[in-house]
């Protein structure tokens, strides 16, 4: 054991979070003294194989496309005091977000710095598709993948922080890695200590969606009121060397972190609570007490864990073809009526070849079921709709359809429509697969 | 402010005395019921049962249905398979995601005991 409390902040949950949200993060670490890191979450499922395509369109590209301008406000600050920065906006291009941060460091004056790349993840890369399986374990074939990335664990990353990085690059990493990493680190963990590794990908379940543990994503006013929301302070974990650990946020921020927001994170896309699946432990959290400590301070105790899984999940992105949309607006007297009547036309005018789904938003939309039985059953009257109609197609030409049909309502539909908007757009498709870990090679590259 | 004062022997949405947030892989969805205060609890493992959230989800055609209790969490979470039209990547609804479907779990009428009657804003949020 080599330190006394690690924190670990969060400085964006996804591709697309609050620019401005990490800066109070790494203020509030300098703050708070002591071994620290930040992390950067910003790959989802589609996010590899979009960054796949734009990586062979231009070679320099298919890195997190925010990158710059997420870490511009705060690399200066982290090289100063010590913060290590890991993320996994390499995406498929970790070598490319490298040399990127070293110039946008070259460029803010930034003291020098050893920026580390993570890879092996990209399995495309390797030649590995070959060993991909099933859920069962049968092996899988895939017809041209876009992608094929392994969800790699914490211990390359941990390597890496030995190796004395100050910035950590990856690809697809299972996202609690970003903070398990600099936990183990610091605290001389063994990945072979399931507990410790339990307690630490908690933490990291945590952190990863950033606002969505301490205020954002969960506002419902009159039941759960959220101070200055447009101000949310992102979390930041103080973790023991005994794995025990606190949650809380940066300071002079609006948000709030409680047992309510933090028992909504604990269960965000866990399904089984007894055997969560990650590269570096099976966690179970049935046994996780929380205790408010302080205002916007929570004690989390009790995640235990399992040995590893033998097998690393892959995500396979792929072509998906062609989504199309388009929607009008009806209002006042009779809106729901002509708004049924707009879908019945577009209907029988796409024909039954096509793939297509039609909802009226303010009736049934989001709730609806593509063969329209939900919206068949409201029976409200609200007096402003909106008509959508989505297509699907592998022929661009048949998904724009959506949009020149909705655009024809102008003058060929019932009374009364108006505001046309439609877009098409292209798909990605992505499937769940498993590699045995021992296929899979790792490797920490120090680019500067 | 929240007004709504429960009669005694009245339903009231679940929404008055839990909350929740959805998440989703491929086509599988999972929601959360966490209860406001420890003693709503039982009410959520007595009522809130698999084959009530299975019915809410009827037009999408769940294959499978699994509740998991978390009495320390005072919490469920609601397992809840091929129900999202293909997800994310693969579906034509708005949200493919499924992230709105909290609030479909959360309509759902539940009795509240008498004592219960005057939920309001101060007992809920904090």
């Amino acid at each position: 054991m080599k330190a006394g409390t690690v924190f670990v902040g969060c400085g964006a949950g996804f591709s697309g979070d609050r620019l401005d949200a990490a800066l109070p993060v790494v203020e509030s670490l300098v703050r708070r003294g002591g071994p620290a890191a930040i992390m950067f979450e910003t790959l989802g499922e589609r996010t590899l194989a979009l960054a796949q395509l734009a990586r062979l369109s231009d070679p320099d590209r298919g890195y997190e496309p925010l990158l710059e301008r997420l870490l511009a406000p705060v690399l200066k600050p982290c090289l100063q005091n010590r913060i290590a920065i890991l993320g996994n906006f390499g995406a498929a291009n970790p070598r490319a977000a490298a040399r990127a941060i070293v110039a946008l460091g070259r460029k803010l004056g930034c003291p020098s710095m050893r920026v580390a790349v993570i890879t092996g993840d990209d399995l495309i890369e390797a030649g590995l598709t070959g060993d991909l399986q099933d859920e069962a374990g049968k092996p899988l074939s895939v017809a041209a993948p876009l992608s094929a990335n392994a969800y790699l664990g914490a211990a390359p990353l941990a390597e890496a922080m030995a190796a004395g990085a100050d910035v950590i690059v990856t690809g697809r990493v299972a996202d609690p890695t970003l903070a398990l990493a600099p936990f183990m680190h610091h605290h001389g963990w063994s990945p072979d200590d399931c507990n410790l590794m339990a307690s630490g990908t908690l933490a990291g379940h945590l952190l990863e969606c950033g606002a969505q543990v301490s205020g954002g994503y969960y506002a419902d006013p009159g039941f759960k009121d959220v101070p200055d929301p447009h101000n949310i302070g992102f979390p930041i974990v103080a973790m023991q060397p005994d794995g025990s650990f606190t949650i809380g946020k940066a300071d002079n921020t609006g948000g709030l972190v409680n047992r309510h927001t933090v028992t909504e994170q604990i269960l965000y896309e866990i399904h089984d609570p007894a055997r969560y699946l990650t590269p570096d432990v099976v966690l179970d959290v049935t046994g996780v007490s929380l205790a408010e400590r302080a205002a916007n301070e929570v004690e989390v105790s009790g995640a235990t864990g399992a040995p590893r899984p033998e097998r690393l999940k892959v995500t396979v992105g792929f072509d998906g073809g062609w989504l199309g949309e388009g929607e009008i607006s009806y209002a006042g007297p009779n809106a729901v009526g002509r708004a049924r009547l707009a879908l019945d036309v577009v209907r029988k005018r796409l024909g039954p070849g096509l793939n297509v789904r039609g909802d009226i938003i303010g009736l049934g939309s989001v709730f609806n079921d593509d063969g329209g039985a939900w919206l068949e059953r409201q029976s409200g009257l609200p007096g402003d709709v909106r008509v959508r109609i989505a297509v699907m197609s592998p022929d661009k030409a048949e998904a724009d359809r959506a949009g020149e049909e909705i655009l024809a309502l102008y003058t060929c539909g019932p009374a009364g429509g108006g505001g046309v908007r439609s877009s098409t757009r292209r798909r990605i498709a992505t499937t769940s697969a498993f590699i045995r870990r021992e296929k899979v090679r790792t490797a920490v590259e120090m680019v500067s | 402010m929240n007004e709504y004062r429960p009669v005694p022997g009245t339903e009231v949405p679940l929404h008055r005395i839990a909350h929740g947030r959805t998440g989703d892989k491929g086509n599988r969805l999972n929601v959360s019921v966490i209860a406001y205060r420890p003693e709503y609890f039982p009410i959520l493992c007595e009522q809130v049962t698999e084959e009530r959230v299975r019915a809410l989800f009827a037009h999408r055609r769940p294959t499978a249905v699994r509740r998991y209790v978390l009495p320390n969490l005072w919490a469920l979470n609601f397992v809840i398979d091929d129900v999202l039209e293909g997800g994310v990547n693969d579906s034509l609804n708005l949200d493919g995601h499924g992230k709105t479907h909290s609030f479909l779990v959360l309509s759902l009428p539940v009795r509240v005991p008498e004592e219960f009657r005057t939920i309001k804003e101060e007992e809920t949020a904090r």
